[in-house]
Protein backbone atom coordinates (compact mmCIF):
# COMPACT_ATOMS: atom_id res chain seq x y z
CA UNK A 1 0.00 0.00 0.00
CA UNK A 2 1.68 3.60 -0.76
CA UNK A 3 1.20 5.99 2.13
CA UNK A 4 0.19 9.36 0.59
CA UNK A 5 2.40 12.18 1.88
CA UNK A 6 0.36 15.00 3.60
CA UNK A 7 0.76 18.12 1.87
CA UNK A 8 3.51 20.62 3.22
CA UNK A 9 1.95 23.85 5.55
CA UNK A 10 3.63 26.20 6.79
CA UNK A 11 4.54 27.18 10.49
CA UNK A 12 0.93 27.84 11.73
CA UNK A 13 1.28 31.09 13.67
CA UNK A 14 -2.29 32.34 14.47
CA UNK A 15 -3.38 31.94 17.57
CA UNK A 16 -6.83 32.42 19.04
CA UNK A 17 -6.38 33.44 22.72
CA UNK A 18 -3.43 35.32 23.31
CA UNK A 19 -1.59 32.85 26.21
CA UNK A 20 -2.42 29.66 23.97
CA UNK A 21 -0.38 28.65 20.91
CA UNK A 22 -2.38 28.36 17.72
CA UNK A 23 -4.67 25.24 17.54
CA UNK A 24 -2.95 23.79 14.86
CA UNK A 25 -0.48 22.23 16.98
CA UNK A 26 -2.74 20.41 19.03
CA UNK A 27 -4.26 18.38 16.15
CA UNK A 28 -0.83 17.76 14.50
CA UNK A 29 0.66 16.62 17.88
CA UNK A 30 -1.92 14.07 17.80
CA UNK A 31 -2.09 12.68 14.14
CA UNK A 32 0.82 13.70 12.68
CA UNK A 33 3.54 14.53 15.52
CA UNK A 34 6.10 14.80 12.96
CA UNK A 35 4.97 16.85 10.14
CA UNK A 36 5.57 18.56 6.30
CA UNK A 37 6.96 21.83 6.53
CA UNK A 38 7.00 24.44 3.97
CA UNK A 39 9.74 27.04 4.20
CA UNK A 40 9.73 30.56 2.67
CA UNK A 41 12.59 29.40 0.85
CA UNK A 42 10.49 27.02 -1.42
CA UNK A 43 12.25 24.14 0.69
CA UNK A 44 10.23 21.36 2.57
CA UNK A 45 11.50 19.98 6.26
CA UNK A 46 9.40 19.08 9.31
CA UNK A 47 7.61 20.02 12.37
CA UNK A 48 8.10 18.34 15.27
CA UNK A 49 4.97 19.20 18.47
CA UNK A 50 5.54 16.18 20.87
CA UNK A 51 7.89 16.49 23.92
CA UNK A 52 9.70 13.63 23.76
CA UNK A 53 10.65 14.13 19.66
CA UNK A 54 11.56 17.65 20.60
CA UNK A 55 13.67 16.57 23.54
CA UNK A 56 15.44 13.88 21.52
CA UNK A 57 16.14 16.15 18.51
CA UNK A 58 17.55 18.91 20.80
CA UNK A 59 19.64 16.16 22.11
CA UNK A 60 21.05 14.74 19.20
CA UNK A 61 24.67 15.74 17.62
CA UNK A 62 23.67 14.79 14.10
CA UNK A 63 21.58 17.85 14.10
CA UNK A 64 23.40 21.16 13.73
CA UNK A 65 22.50 24.31 14.93
CA UNK A 66 24.21 26.15 11.91
CA UNK A 67 21.50 29.25 11.39
CA UNK A 68 23.18 29.67 7.83
CA UNK A 69 22.56 26.02 6.50
CA UNK A 70 18.83 26.07 7.90
CA UNK A 71 15.88 26.85 6.14
CA UNK A 72 13.62 29.45 8.52
CA UNK A 73 10.30 29.23 9.45
CA UNK A 74 8.76 32.53 8.95
CA UNK A 75 11.18 34.63 7.24
CA UNK A 76 14.71 33.61 4.94
CA UNK A 77 17.15 36.73 5.54
CA UNK A 78 19.37 37.22 3.07
CA UNK A 79 22.73 36.85 3.94
CA UNK A 80 25.76 38.92 3.31
CA UNK A 81 29.74 37.67 2.89
CA UNK A 82 29.90 39.85 5.74
CA UNK A 83 27.42 38.14 7.87
CA UNK A 84 28.60 35.21 7.79
CA UNK A 85 32.55 36.56 8.81
CA UNK A 86 30.35 38.11 11.50
CA UNK A 87 29.42 35.24 13.69
CA UNK A 88 32.34 34.63 15.04
CA UNK A 89 31.86 33.75 18.95
CA UNK A 90 27.94 33.97 17.98
CA UNK A 91 27.50 30.07 20.01
CA UNK A 92 23.79 29.39 19.30
CA UNK A 93 24.81 28.88 15.85
CA UNK A 94 28.05 26.97 16.34
CA UNK A 95 28.05 22.94 16.85
CA UNK A 96 30.81 21.12 18.78
CA UNK A 97 33.38 21.37 19.07
CA UNK A 98 33.49 25.12 18.40
CA UNK A 99 30.47 25.96 20.23
CA UNK A 100 32.05 23.76 23.59
CA UNK A 101 34.81 26.57 23.64
CA UNK A 102 32.75 29.41 24.11
CA UNK A 103 30.07 27.98 26.18
CA UNK A 104 33.20 26.44 28.84
CA UNK A 105 34.57 30.50 28.71
CA UNK A 106 31.14 31.30 29.42
CA UNK A 107 29.73 29.69 31.98
CA UNK A 108 31.18 30.21 34.90
CA UNK A 109 29.63 33.62 34.85
CA UNK A 110 26.20 32.35 34.43
CA UNK A 111 25.81 29.89 37.00
CA UNK A 112 23.56 29.23 40.14
CA UNK A 113 25.49 30.92 42.62
CA UNK A 114 26.67 33.86 40.88
CA UNK A 115 23.47 34.99 39.65
CA UNK A 116 22.24 34.56 43.11
CA UNK A 117 24.78 37.48 43.89
CA UNK A 118 23.10 39.53 41.98
CA UNK A 119 19.67 39.62 44.00
CA UNK A 120 20.70 42.26 45.96
CA UNK A 121 21.34 44.25 43.57
CA UNK A 122 18.55 43.44 41.37
CA UNK A 123 16.36 44.14 43.96
CA UNK A 124 17.84 47.60 44.55
CA UNK A 125 16.83 47.97 40.31
CA UNK A 126 13.39 46.68 41.10
CA UNK A 127 12.86 48.90 44.11
CA UNK A 128 13.96 51.84 41.69
CA UNK A 129 11.67 51.35 39.15
CA UNK A 130 8.22 50.29 41.65
CA UNK A 131 9.19 54.25 42.94
CA UNK A 132 9.26 55.95 39.63
CA UNK A 133 6.09 53.71 38.77
CA UNK A 134 4.21 55.02 41.85
CA UNK A 135 5.36 58.32 41.46
CA UNK A 136 4.55 59.20 37.84
CA UNK A 137 0.94 56.53 37.61
CA UNK A 138 -1.25 55.24 37.69
CA UNK A 139 -1.81 54.41 35.09
CA UNK A 140 1.70 53.17 33.87
CA UNK A 141 2.82 51.12 30.72
CA UNK A 142 4.16 48.03 32.54
CA UNK A 143 6.71 47.22 29.38
CA UNK A 144 8.58 50.39 29.21
CA UNK A 145 8.61 51.20 33.07
CA UNK A 146 9.41 47.77 34.56
CA UNK A 147 9.52 45.05 32.66
CA UNK A 148 12.19 46.62 29.50
CA UNK A 149 14.12 48.70 31.88
CA UNK A 150 14.95 46.13 34.24
CA UNK A 151 16.93 43.08 32.39
CA UNK A 152 17.79 45.87 29.79
CA UNK A 153 19.70 47.53 32.91
CA UNK A 154 21.04 44.20 34.33
CA UNK A 155 22.37 42.74 31.07
CA UNK A 156 24.31 45.94 30.47
CA UNK A 157 25.69 46.31 33.94
CA UNK A 158 26.90 42.65 33.69
CA UNK A 159 28.18 43.03 30.26
CA UNK A 160 29.81 46.68 30.62
CA UNK A 161 27.55 47.88 28.49
CA UNK A 162 26.67 51.92 28.78
CA UNK A 163 23.07 51.93 29.85
CA UNK A 164 22.93 55.79 28.41
CA UNK A 165 23.30 53.68 24.68
CA UNK A 166 19.95 51.82 25.32
CA UNK A 167 18.28 54.93 22.73
CA UNK A 168 20.20 53.06 19.61
CA UNK A 169 20.33 49.23 20.87
CA UNK A 170 17.18 48.87 21.89
CA UNK A 171 15.47 50.31 18.72
CA UNK A 172 18.52 47.88 16.22
CA UNK A 173 16.92 44.64 18.41
CA UNK A 174 13.26 45.40 18.13
CA UNK A 175 13.85 45.65 14.42
CA UNK A 176 15.43 42.42 14.23
CA UNK A 177 12.58 40.83 16.23
CA UNK A 178 10.19 41.74 13.57
CA UNK A 179 8.92 39.01 11.78
CA UNK A 180 8.41 41.30 8.83
CA UNK A 181 11.69 43.54 8.74
CA UNK A 182 13.14 44.10 5.29
CA UNK A 183 16.26 43.42 4.12
CA UNK A 184 17.28 46.63 3.88
CA UNK A 185 15.94 47.45 7.54
CA UNK A 186 17.43 43.94 8.81
CA UNK A 187 20.88 44.84 7.31
CA UNK A 188 21.29 48.42 8.59
CA UNK A 189 20.24 47.37 12.18
CA UNK A 190 22.52 44.15 12.32
CA UNK A 191 25.34 45.95 10.83
CA UNK A 192 25.34 49.06 13.17
CA UNK A 193 25.14 46.60 16.36
CA UNK A 194 27.58 45.30 14.61
CA UNK A 195 29.39 48.50 14.67
CA UNK A 196 28.51 49.01 18.25
CA UNK A 197 30.12 46.38 19.91
CA UNK A 198 33.10 46.21 18.05
CA UNK A 199 33.40 50.31 18.79
CA UNK A 200 32.68 48.91 22.79
CA UNK A 201 35.36 45.67 22.49
CA UNK A 202 38.11 48.69 21.19
CA UNK A 203 37.22 50.90 23.65
CA UNK A 204 37.67 48.35 26.43
CA UNK A 205 40.94 47.08 25.51
CA UNK A 206 41.40 50.64 26.13
CA UNK A 207 40.09 51.05 29.34
CA UNK A 208 38.81 48.07 31.10
CA UNK A 209 36.28 47.83 33.75
CA UNK A 210 35.63 44.66 35.94
CA UNK A 211 32.49 43.73 34.16
CA UNK A 212 32.24 40.56 31.76
CA UNK A 213 33.49 41.51 28.33
CA UNK A 214 36.72 42.82 30.10
CA UNK A 215 37.28 39.89 31.74
CA UNK A 216 37.29 38.36 28.90
CA UNK A 217 39.28 39.86 26.99
CA UNK A 218 41.83 40.26 30.20
CA UNK A 219 41.12 36.19 29.29
CA UNK A 220 40.61 35.32 32.72
CA UNK A 221 39.95 31.56 31.76
CA UNK A 222 43.71 31.36 30.27
CA UNK A 223 44.49 32.17 34.39
CA UNK A 224 42.30 29.32 35.04
CA UNK A 225 44.11 27.16 32.89
CA UNK A 226 41.38 26.80 29.99
CA UNK A 227 42.78 26.17 26.94
CA UNK A 228 42.91 28.08 23.88
CA UNK A 229 40.84 31.29 25.51
CA UNK A 230 42.55 34.31 23.45
CA UNK A 231 39.20 36.07 21.90
CA UNK A 232 39.34 37.82 18.75
CA UNK A 233 37.77 41.21 18.58
CA UNK A 234 35.70 39.38 16.43
CA UNK A 235 34.92 36.93 18.40
CA UNK A 236 34.30 39.48 21.84
CA UNK A 237 31.88 41.37 19.66
CA UNK A 238 29.52 38.57 18.43
CA UNK A 239 29.81 37.21 22.02
CA UNK A 240 28.80 40.97 22.85
CA UNK A 241 25.79 41.06 20.72
CA UNK A 242 24.01 37.54 21.58
CA UNK A 243 24.26 38.63 25.36
CA UNK A 244 22.85 41.44 24.90
CA UNK A 245 20.27 40.88 22.60
CA UNK A 246 19.51 37.56 24.42
CA UNK A 247 19.64 39.46 27.94
CA UNK A 248 16.97 42.08 26.65
CA UNK A 249 13.60 40.66 25.56
CA UNK A 250 13.49 37.48 26.83
CA UNK A 251 13.24 38.55 30.41
CA UNK A 252 11.68 41.69 29.69
CA UNK A 253 8.39 39.71 27.61
CA UNK A 254 8.34 36.94 30.71
CA UNK A 255 7.65 40.01 33.21
CA UNK A 256 4.98 41.56 30.90
CA UNK A 257 3.15 38.71 29.52
CA UNK A 258 3.59 37.04 33.06
CA UNK A 259 2.44 40.20 34.68
CA UNK A 260 -0.64 40.29 32.19
CA UNK A 261 -0.88 36.22 32.39
CA UNK A 262 -1.39 36.47 36.45
CA UNK A 263 -3.93 38.99 36.58
CA UNK A 264 -6.40 37.20 34.32
CA UNK A 265 -6.23 34.25 36.21
CA UNK A 266 -6.91 35.88 39.48
CA UNK A 267 -6.83 32.82 41.38
CA UNK A 268 -3.47 31.76 40.32
CA UNK A 269 -2.07 35.18 41.54
CA UNK A 270 -3.98 34.91 44.89
CA UNK A 271 -1.86 31.27 45.54
CA UNK A 272 0.98 33.66 44.58
CA UNK A 273 0.44 36.17 46.80
CA UNK A 274 -0.87 34.09 49.83
CA UNK A 275 2.89 31.84 49.67
CA UNK A 276 5.54 33.71 48.24
CA UNK A 277 7.87 30.70 48.84
CA UNK A 278 5.98 29.03 45.83
CA UNK A 279 7.56 31.93 43.20
CA UNK A 280 10.36 29.84 42.01
CA UNK A 281 7.33 26.74 40.97
CA UNK A 282 5.32 29.53 39.19
CA UNK A 283 7.88 31.13 37.25
CA UNK A 284 8.68 27.83 36.10
CA UNK A 285 5.36 27.28 35.10
CA UNK A 286 5.25 30.73 33.54
CA UNK A 287 8.02 30.05 31.64
CA UNK A 288 6.18 26.36 30.32
CA UNK A 289 2.85 28.08 30.19
CA UNK A 290 3.64 31.35 27.58
CA UNK A 291 6.73 29.64 25.86
CA UNK A 292 7.89 33.10 24.67
CA UNK A 293 10.15 31.88 21.99
CA UNK A 294 7.23 31.44 19.83
CA UNK A 295 8.15 29.74 16.89
CA UNK A 296 10.61 27.37 18.08
CA UNK A 297 14.15 26.94 17.30
CA UNK A 298 15.51 25.00 14.35
CA UNK A 299 18.66 21.68 13.51
CA UNK A 300 19.58 21.19 10.25
CA UNK A 301 19.97 16.95 10.07
CA UNK A 302 24.08 16.09 9.14
CA UNK A 303 22.80 12.96 7.93
CA UNK A 304 19.63 10.66 7.68
CA UNK A 305 17.76 10.21 10.63
CA UNK A 306 14.90 8.85 12.13
CA UNK A 307 12.16 10.20 13.97
CA UNK A 308 9.14 9.05 15.06
CA UNK A 309 8.76 6.93 12.23
CA UNK A 310 9.79 9.02 9.70
CA UNK A 311 13.17 9.83 7.71
CA UNK A 312 14.72 13.41 7.63
CA UNK A 313 17.25 13.16 5.00
CA UNK A 314 20.77 14.86 5.57
CA UNK A 315 20.27 19.11 4.77
CA UNK A 316 16.68 19.24 5.89
CA UNK A 317 15.99 21.38 8.11
CA UNK A 318 13.51 20.65 11.64
CA UNK A 319 11.57 22.75 13.59
CA UNK A 320 11.48 21.77 16.93
CA UNK A 321 8.13 23.73 18.69
CA UNK A 322 9.02 24.73 22.18
CA UNK A 323 5.30 25.26 22.75
CA UNK A 324 3.68 22.87 21.14
CA UNK A 325 6.00 20.70 23.22
CA UNK A 326 5.43 22.38 26.37
CA UNK A 327 1.47 21.86 25.63
CA UNK A 328 1.96 17.79 25.18
CA UNK A 329 -0.54 15.76 27.85
CA UNK A 330 1.59 13.04 27.57
CA UNK A 331 4.04 14.87 29.57
CA UNK A 332 1.89 18.19 31.86
CA UNK A 333 -1.19 16.90 32.70
CA UNK A 334 -3.77 19.40 31.87
CA UNK A 335 -1.70 21.24 30.03
CA UNK A 336 -3.73 24.32 28.58
CA UNK A 337 -4.10 25.50 32.54
CA UNK A 338 -1.74 27.75 34.38
CA UNK A 339 -0.93 26.10 37.63
CA UNK A 340 1.39 28.08 39.78
CA UNK A 341 2.02 25.02 41.72
CA UNK A 342 2.69 22.22 38.90
CA UNK A 343 5.56 20.15 40.21
CA UNK A 344 8.29 18.46 38.17
CA UNK A 345 8.09 20.86 35.44
CA UNK A 346 9.97 19.06 32.51
CA UNK A 347 9.30 22.29 30.29
CA UNK A 348 11.48 23.05 26.75
CA UNK A 349 11.00 27.16 27.37
CA UNK A 350 15.42 27.04 27.22
CA UNK A 351 15.44 24.65 24.95
CA UNK A 352 17.32 20.97 25.94
CA UNK A 353 20.99 19.49 24.87
CA UNK A 354 23.85 21.17 24.49
CA UNK A 355 22.52 24.79 23.83
CA UNK A 356 20.02 25.17 26.64
CA UNK A 357 19.44 28.57 27.54
CA UNK A 358 22.91 30.05 28.71
CA UNK A 359 21.35 32.43 30.54
CA UNK A 360 18.41 30.79 32.38
CA UNK A 361 19.63 31.39 36.03
CA UNK A 362 19.93 35.06 35.22
CA UNK A 363 16.48 34.80 33.54
CA UNK A 364 15.46 33.17 37.23
CA UNK A 365 16.94 35.39 39.82
CA UNK A 366 15.32 38.37 37.97
CA UNK A 367 11.99 36.69 37.87
CA UNK A 368 12.07 35.74 41.09
CA UNK A 369 13.06 39.44 42.37
CA UNK A 370 10.83 41.21 39.93
CA UNK A 371 7.20 39.19 40.30
CA UNK A 372 6.73 39.42 43.99
CA UNK A 373 8.02 43.29 44.38
CA UNK A 374 5.62 44.08 41.41
CA UNK A 375 2.80 42.44 42.74
CA UNK A 376 3.73 43.18 46.82
CA UNK A 377 3.83 46.86 46.14
CA UNK A 378 0.92 47.21 44.01
CA UNK A 379 -2.14 45.10 45.62
CA UNK A 380 -4.83 46.19 43.31
CA UNK A 381 -2.67 46.06 40.46
CA UNK A 382 -5.05 45.78 37.38
CA UNK A 383 -5.51 46.29 33.76
CA UNK A 384 -6.01 49.98 32.88
CA UNK A 385 -8.08 49.13 29.63
CA UNK A 386 -10.23 46.11 28.05
CA UNK A 387 -7.94 42.68 27.30
CA UNK A 388 -8.97 43.15 23.42
CA UNK A 389 -6.80 46.28 23.64
CA UNK A 390 -3.47 45.03 25.02
CA UNK A 391 -1.51 44.56 21.82
CA UNK A 392 -0.15 41.03 21.55
CA UNK A 393 3.52 40.15 19.94
CA UNK A 394 2.25 38.07 17.42
CA UNK A 395 4.58 40.08 14.80
CA UNK A 396 7.68 39.53 17.09
CA UNK A 397 9.46 36.70 16.87
CA UNK A 398 9.66 36.81 20.59
CA UNK A 399 6.07 36.60 21.88
CA UNK A 400 4.92 39.14 24.63
CA UNK A 401 3.03 42.22 24.57
CA UNK A 402 3.91 45.60 23.14
CA UNK A 403 2.25 47.45 25.95
CA UNK A 404 0.66 46.78 29.26
CA UNK A 405 -1.42 49.58 30.68
CA UNK A 406 -1.85 49.06 34.34
CA UNK A 407 -3.51 50.99 36.93
CA UNK A 408 -4.01 50.52 40.74
CA UNK A 409 -5.65 52.53 43.96
CA UNK A 410 -3.30 55.26 44.92
CA UNK B 1 21.61 5.07 45.52
CA UNK B 2 24.64 6.23 43.79
CA UNK B 3 25.44 9.31 41.43
CA UNK B 4 27.27 8.78 38.65
CA UNK B 5 28.72 12.07 36.31
CA UNK B 6 29.61 11.99 32.80
CA UNK B 7 31.45 15.27 32.73
CA UNK B 8 32.54 15.63 29.33
CA UNK B 9 28.73 16.21 28.62
CA UNK B 10 28.38 19.11 31.22
CA UNK B 11 27.54 22.24 29.54
CA UNK B 12 26.88 24.22 32.85
CA UNK B 13 23.19 24.45 32.75
CA UNK B 14 22.85 24.64 36.16
CA UNK B 15 19.70 22.23 36.32
CA UNK B 16 21.19 19.87 38.87
CA UNK B 17 22.66 22.70 41.55
CA UNK B 18 19.46 24.72 41.04
CA UNK B 19 17.33 21.97 42.24
CA UNK B 20 19.77 19.72 44.67
CA UNK B 21 21.56 22.20 45.86
CA UNK B 22 23.17 19.38 48.25
CA UNK B 23 24.32 17.03 45.76
CA UNK B 24 25.66 19.30 43.03
CA UNK B 25 27.52 22.78 42.73
CA UNK B 26 29.43 24.06 39.51
CA UNK B 27 32.73 25.11 39.25
CA UNK B 28 33.81 28.27 39.60
CA UNK B 29 36.30 27.93 36.83
CA UNK B 30 34.38 26.82 34.34
CA UNK B 31 31.20 26.14 35.32
CA UNK B 32 30.40 22.75 34.97
CA UNK B 33 29.01 20.19 37.26
CA UNK B 34 30.80 19.32 41.09
CA UNK B 35 29.13 16.18 42.55
CA UNK B 36 29.50 17.12 46.44
CA UNK B 37 27.95 13.55 47.01
CA UNK B 38 28.38 10.49 45.64
CA UNK B 39 25.83 7.88 47.75
CA UNK B 40 23.15 10.78 48.66
CA UNK B 41 20.62 9.90 51.73
CA UNK B 42 17.57 8.64 51.10
CA UNK B 43 15.70 11.73 52.07
CA UNK B 44 17.97 13.66 48.76
CA UNK B 45 17.08 10.26 46.45
CA UNK B 46 14.13 12.49 44.99
CA UNK B 47 15.71 15.71 44.71
CA UNK B 48 18.27 13.29 42.61
CA UNK B 49 15.93 12.47 40.53
CA UNK B 50 14.59 15.40 39.74
CA UNK B 51 17.82 16.89 38.79
CA UNK B 52 18.60 13.88 36.72
CA UNK B 53 15.51 14.37 34.96
CA UNK B 54 16.02 17.77 34.29
CA UNK B 55 20.02 17.80 33.09
CA UNK B 56 19.46 18.99 29.42
CA UNK B 57 22.63 16.55 28.54
CA UNK B 58 21.77 13.51 30.55
CA UNK B 59 25.05 14.40 32.61
CA UNK B 60 23.68 12.87 35.66
CA UNK B 61 23.07 8.75 36.00
CA UNK B 62 21.61 7.33 39.03
CA UNK B 63 22.36 3.62 39.99
CA UNK B 64 19.93 2.62 42.21
CA UNK B 65 21.06 -0.15 44.79
CA UNK B 66 19.32 -3.24 44.12
C1 LIG C 1 13.05 33.93 30.14
C2 LIG C 1 13.95 34.24 29.39
C3 LIG C 1 14.65 33.39 28.35
C4 LIG C 1 14.17 32.41 27.53
C5 LIG C 1 12.75 31.88 27.43
C6 LIG C 1 15.30 31.92 26.75
C7 LIG C 1 15.23 30.91 25.81
C8 LIG C 1 16.33 30.34 25.19
C9 LIG C 1 16.28 29.18 24.31
C10 LIG C 1 15.02 28.42 23.93
C11 LIG C 1 17.55 28.90 23.91
C12 LIG C 1 18.00 27.73 23.03
C13 LIG C 1 18.03 28.07 21.58
C14 LIG C 1 18.36 26.86 20.72
O1 LIG C 1 18.49 25.74 21.21
O2 LIG C 1 18.48 27.04 19.50
C15 LIG C 1 18.41 29.91 24.51
C16 LIG C 1 19.77 29.99 24.31
C17 LIG C 1 20.54 31.03 24.79
N1 LIG C 1 20.16 32.03 25.68
FE1 LIG C 1 18.31 32.28 26.46
N2 LIG C 1 16.42 32.62 27.11
C18 LIG C 1 16.07 33.52 28.09
C19 LIG C 1 16.90 34.42 28.74
C20 LIG C 1 18.23 34.61 28.45
C21 LIG C 1 19.06 35.59 29.09
C22 LIG C 1 18.64 36.55 30.20
C23 LIG C 1 20.27 35.49 28.51
C24 LIG C 1 21.43 36.37 28.89
C25 LIG C 1 22.58 36.15 29.06
C26 LIG C 1 20.22 34.41 27.52
C27 LIG C 1 21.27 33.97 26.72
C28 LIG C 1 21.23 32.86 25.90
C29 LIG C 1 22.38 32.37 25.13
C30 LIG C 1 23.77 32.98 25.09
C31 LIG C 1 21.95 31.22 24.43
C32 LIG C 1 22.77 30.32 23.51
C33 LIG C 1 23.37 29.20 24.30
C34 LIG C 1 24.14 28.20 23.47
O3 LIG C 1 24.03 28.19 22.25
O4 LIG C 1 24.86 27.40 24.08
N3 LIG C 1 18.95 33.91 27.52
N4 LIG C 1 17.64 30.76 25.30
S1 LIG D 1 22.33 20.14 34.82
FE1 LIG D 1 23.62 18.77 33.64
S2 LIG D 1 24.63 20.06 32.12
FE2 LIG D 1 23.76 21.41 33.66
S3 LIG D 1 25.42 21.78 35.09
FE3 LIG D 1 24.26 20.09 35.90
S4 LIG D 1 25.24 18.29 35.06
FE4 LIG D 1 25.99 20.00 33.87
Amino acid sequence: MRVTQPAAAPLPTRRSCPFDPPREYEHLREREPISRLAFPDGKTGWLLTRHEDVRAVLADDRFSSDRLRASLPLRQPTIRPEDVKARAGMLISLDPPEHTRYRRLLTRYFTVRRMRALTPRIEQIVDDHLVAMERSGPPTDLVRAFALPIPSLVICELLGVPYADRGMFQGWMSTLLRIDVTDEDAFAARDALKDYMLDLVTTKRAHPDDALLSRLIAGEGAAQGLPDTALSDQELAGIGRLLLVAGHETTANMLALGTYALLRHPGQLKLLRERPASVDRAIEELLRYLTIVQFGTVRVAREDVEIAGRTVRAGETVVASLSAANRDPERFAHPARLDVARELNQHVAFGHGVHQCLGQQLARTEMRVAFPALFARFPTLRLAVDPERVPMRDDMFLYGVHELPLTWDR
Amino acid sequence: MRIRIDHDRCRGAGQCALNAPELFDQSDDDGTVVLLDDRPPPELHDSARIAAELCPNAVIRLVEDS
